[in-house]
């Protein structure tokens, strides 16, 4: 079986030396979340809303550590006012965005924030990239932490729901 | 119910006695200061590269405090904050609860208002109690604290004792002269970085 994209981005977090990552649960990022709490170079922060994920980096980053958050589109608009902080103070960030109310959604809730995340973030001055073909995901996330880390400013990667495959509640 | 606060209001700590005591030689503490009036505190007591005041960011103090507490396991990480901005981040109590990190204290000035917008009474004026709630979020030290004999002791702690640790000072409500850091946002990190991590802080990783 070839390598899950979810282990090429543990490998990517390592060697561009991500010391925090902080984490809403999304299934989408069930097997990296296992993989970096596997990690003892890294420390896996859970949050109970996302913004406390971006004043988390806010912190790391003052004391000289790199951070990821990850995340499911939802959590785009619990970060709205937070995110102020990062472009004002030129703090890098990336973000790890997995899709929901995009291709073939279920659950009608879902549809607005998921519909709305990529223009919200755009907004708040984070630069966006979009995955929707699997061989896209670990280079995308690469010059996301890339620019993040090199020019001092937030950056996300949405990981599209095609790519993911829709969540169904089919029994 | 009436906003009747919790002990006798006529005899409420002064809020920048409290934090000049609290920061009174602070040697190598790294400081959060919330906004609003904790940063006007925190500059009254003298402005300092390792304080970082917050102008925004409403509610992510203690998140704040826990991320560089992380990053920086020898030092000592001390956020003061306000009941409105704790009361706004109040999830990421229960965040440091389960990371326990024994270098992070969070300090609230509960004057039980919101002061920049008006003074009208917060959550904590109804009798909810921020030092309760620390300790069930598994902060194994939480205070509610009164008396300037106490602060002293909290002085101490923040620098000494195996947090997280917590506390809840009531202190009196009232508008004092604002004390203003500086408000560029780029350069009060950029200051932080550069004080504490020297050259490194412009080093690519």
């Amino acid at each position: 079986m070839a390598t899950h994209w979810s282990q090429e981005l543990h490998r990517l977090l390592r060697r561009q030396n991500i010391r925090q990552v902080s984490f809403v649960p999304d299934a989408g990022h069930t097997a990296l979340i296992r993989l970096c709490e596997a990690d003892d170079q890294l420390r896996a922060v859970r949050l109970t809303t996302e913004e406390e994920g971006v004043a988390l980096a806010v912190g790391a980053w003052l004391g000289g550590d790199k951070s990821v958050l990850l995340m499911q589109s939802s959590g785009v608009g619990n970060c709205i006012n937070m995110l102020s902080m990062l472009t004002v103070c030129q703090i890098p960030l990336t973000m790890l965005v997995t899709m929901r109310g995009d291709w073939a959604e279920f659950n009608p809730w879902q549809v607005p924030m998921g519909h709305a995340a990529q223009p919200v973030l755009e907004e708040m001055g984070v630069l966006v990239n979009r995955a929707d073909r699997e061989e896209d995901i670990v280079p995308l996330a690469e010059g996301a932490l890339r620019i993040a880390y090199n020019t001092l400013r937030p950056t996300a990667v949405l990981i599209g729901q095609r790519l993911l495959g829709a969540k169904t509640f089919d029994n | 119910m009436p906003a009747n606060g919790s002990s006798d209001k006529t005899s409420r700590l002064e809020r920048r006695t409290v934090v000049r005591a609290l920061l009174a030689d602070r040697g190598a503490l790294l400081v959060v200061a919330g906004l609003g009036a904790p940063a006007w505190d925190a500059t009254d007591a003298g402005d300092h590269p390792l304080t970082f005041p917050l102008w925004g960011g409403m509610g992510g103090a203690t998140a704040i405090g826990l991320g560089l507490a992380l990053a920086q396991p020898d030092r000592r990480v001390l956020v003061l904050t306000g009941d409105g901005e704790l009361l706004m981040g109040m999830g990421s109590l229960a965040t440091a609860g389960v990371q326990r990190p024994r270098n992070l204290a969070v300090v609230v000035l509960d004057n039980e208002h919101y002061g920049e917008t008006g003074m009208q009474p917060s959550h904590t004026a109804f009798g909810v109690d921020l030092a309760a709630a620390a300790k069930a979020c598994g902060f194994p030290s939480s205070a509610m604290i009164t008396t300037m004999d106490q602060i002293a002791a909290l002085r101490e702690n923040i620098h000494r004792a195996e947090g997280p640790l917590f506390a809840q000072i009531k202190i009196a409500a009232g508008k004092l002269p604002l004390v203003l850091p500086p408000r560029d946002g780029a350069h009060l990190k950029n200051r932080f970085r550069e004080a504490l991590l020297g050259p490194e802080a412009h080093a690519q990783r």
